[in-house]
């Protein structure tokens, strides 16, 4: 898997004394949708904060592009072009909006802010509307594209995108998601996407990953593992 | 109503120089949640350092006050930054991750060792500086002679005062280290997920609330005309208290807070008796913090992650 954008190995992360991860592999090819599916407390968001280095993995590598990023702090990680809109949304509650996405642009190439931020409103016309307004005052939905938008406005080789889907009404669920495959699609950004709503995101992923208490323990392409029965039973019963 | 207009007048004054250290302490609080008790002894580092710098430049020969007084402030805000720096640095960037009260102990240990430290560095004495600035603007006289005056001064501790608050409004919220040092008050984590250094966020405001308390020390130094190692302790708790009456964490809060430590403690000096100056400072500080923890300007303490 020499094309892999982003190549996790054995890696274990622990807070204090708990052993969050145990040994996790994962690859994320470039230009692909990666989803990553499991019940609540596996370790998904754990893993996709480890990428990012906090907390940094004990044990293990962490390679985005074929650079070893484990050890580098946070800020450095991110540079180099992965972002995140991670669990619970984390906006910026008592900025606006427009200054949540300029935060988001941080790690931007110069020059790229207008362009970008017309992309971004062009995604989620919402957030056009409520420039000015305390993103603590918006709706969870709109609290949810204005993560995406701020992750995206740094234009990142990788995003990484935790629950996206999480606590929200089924009509913005599809917008969100017809969201992510455009920008995958349109943009050939290659989107790693941990998920609790297993079917949407079997179906939008090219491949996928099931996670239990910190280990990967199975994998395949998005629609091999909606065929699977074991996967089924565990993540999609009650229907979609 | 002469004598009021007085008052009024030092009051403003002896607010502005508050105000500006309560600064530092509302910023600090805002970003990382502790009360930095060395703060006033910055403040008192910063006017040591104007007096060091007064003599430096007496004996380089310039005497254009004005270039005086702006190098001066230059050096003071300068080096007075370094120290606020290297003090988050030595004192709490290591107990960034422990409990509490860890760093809150490190602060009054910091506060103490900088007292004995300049103290020993410049004797406990107090240190003198000829009037560097003289003369002022009649304004009224009363038919028995009192006379209401505003020193030029007063006039430039006002007028300083209110440029600094302005720019510094502006950095805070116009540019993009603003609004990661804002960034970094509700939310550190997320702020380093986006490629915040939020390290270095935390030692610029460090640096910046120093190179305030710094103005101030300079104005003090030229207001008084002598200091001593001591003179952090009272001014660092009347601004602590300003800033907590303001409502800790917020920026027009310190000023407002300041400005209104300073009318209290010229209008009680004035009207009842300046022994007891001090204790109506502290007695407002325990009102503010049993009936409106909050301050005036601040905001009730939402849930935080
Ligand atoms: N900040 C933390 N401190 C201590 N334990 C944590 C922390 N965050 C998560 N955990 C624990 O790590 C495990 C994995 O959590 P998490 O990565 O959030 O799972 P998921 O995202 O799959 O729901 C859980 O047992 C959780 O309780
Ligand atoms: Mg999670």
């Amino acid at each position: 898997m020499s094309d892999a954008l982003l190549q996790v190995s054995g890696v274990h992360t622990y807070y204090g004394a708990i052993e969050a991860l145990k040994g996790v592999d994962v690859t994320v090819p470039e230009g692909e949708i990666v989803t990553l599916i499991g019940a609540n407390g596996a370790g998904k968001s754990t893993l996709l904060m480890t990428i990012c280095g906090n907390p940094a993995a004990r044990k293990g590598r962490v390679l985005f592009q074929g650079e070893d990023i484990t050890r580098l702090p946070t800020f450095e990680i991110v540079r180099r072009g992965i972002a995140q809109s991670p669990e619970g949304r984390r906006i910026f509650p008592r900025m606006t909006v427009f200054e949540n996405l300029q935060m988001g642009s941080i790690t931007a190439p110069p020059g790229s802010f207008d362009s970008e931020l017309e992309r971004v409103f062009h995604l989620f016309p919402r957030l056009k509307e409520r420039m000015d307004q305390r993103a603590g005052t918006l709706s969870g939905g709109e609290q949810q594209m204005l993560a995406i938008g701020r992750a995206l406005m740094c234009r990142p080789k990788l995003l990484l995108l935790d629950e996206p889907s999480l606590g929200l009404a089924p009509l913005v669920v599809r917008q969100i998601f017809q969201v992510i495959r455009e920008i995958n699609r349109e943009q050939k950004m290659t989107i790693f996407m941990v998920e609790q709503n297993a079917y949407h995101a079997l179906k939008l992923a090219h491949r996928a990953y099931v996670m239990v208490t910190g280990k990967v323990t199975m994998s395949g392409t998005g629609a091999e593992l909606l065929a699977n029965e074991e996967v089924r039973a565990a993540y999609l019963e009650g229907g979609h | 109503m002469e004598y009021f207009l007085q008052q009024l007048i030092n009051g403003l004054t002896l607010g502005a120089i508050y105000g500006l250290i309560a600064i530092g302490y509302t910023m600090v609080y805002g970003i990382i949640g502790m009360i930095n008790f060395a703060h006033g002894e910055i403040y008192m580092i910063g006017a040591f350092i104007s007096i060091i710098a007064f003599l430096v430049i007496g004996w380089a020969g310039i005497t254009w006050v004005p270039l005086v007084l702006a190098l001066v402030l230059l050096l003071s805000m300068v080096f007075t930054a370094a120290y606020g720096w290297t003090v988050e640095r030595i004192a709490y960037r290591p107990l960034r991750s422990s409990p509490r009260l860890a760093p809150l102990i490190s602060a009054i240990g910091m506060s103490i060792f900088l007292q004995n430290y300049v103290q020993i560095l410049q004797g406990a004495r107090v240190k003198p500086i000829q009037p560097v600035v003289q003369g002022g603007v009649k304004l009224m006289e009363r038919a028995d002679g009192f006379v209401v005056q505003i020193s030029y001064l007063q006039i430039v501790i006002i007028l300083l005062t209110i440029a600094l608050m302005f720019g510094f409004n502006q950095i805070i919220q116009g540019t993009s280290l603003g609004r990661s040092q804002r960034a970094c008050e509700q939310d550190k984590t997320m702020a380093g997920l986006l490629g915040v250094n939020v390290d270095r966020t935390i030692s610029l405001t460090f640096v910046m609330g120093a190179a305030l308390a710094a103005v101030a020390g300079f104005m003090v130094t030229l207001y008084y005309g002598v200091i001593d190692f001591y003179i952090g302790f009272l001014a660092g708790v009347k601004a602590f208290t300003a800033a907590v009456l303001g409502g800790i964490g917020s920026l027009p809060g310190a000023m407002l807070g300041g400005i209104l430590i300073g009318l209290i403690e010229a209008f009680w000096s004035a009207y009842f008796t300046i022994e007891y100056k001090d204790v109506a400072t502290f007695t407002i500080l325990v009102l503010v913090l049993i009936f409106r923890p909050t301050g005036l300007l601040g905001r009730p303490e939402i849930e935080k992650v």
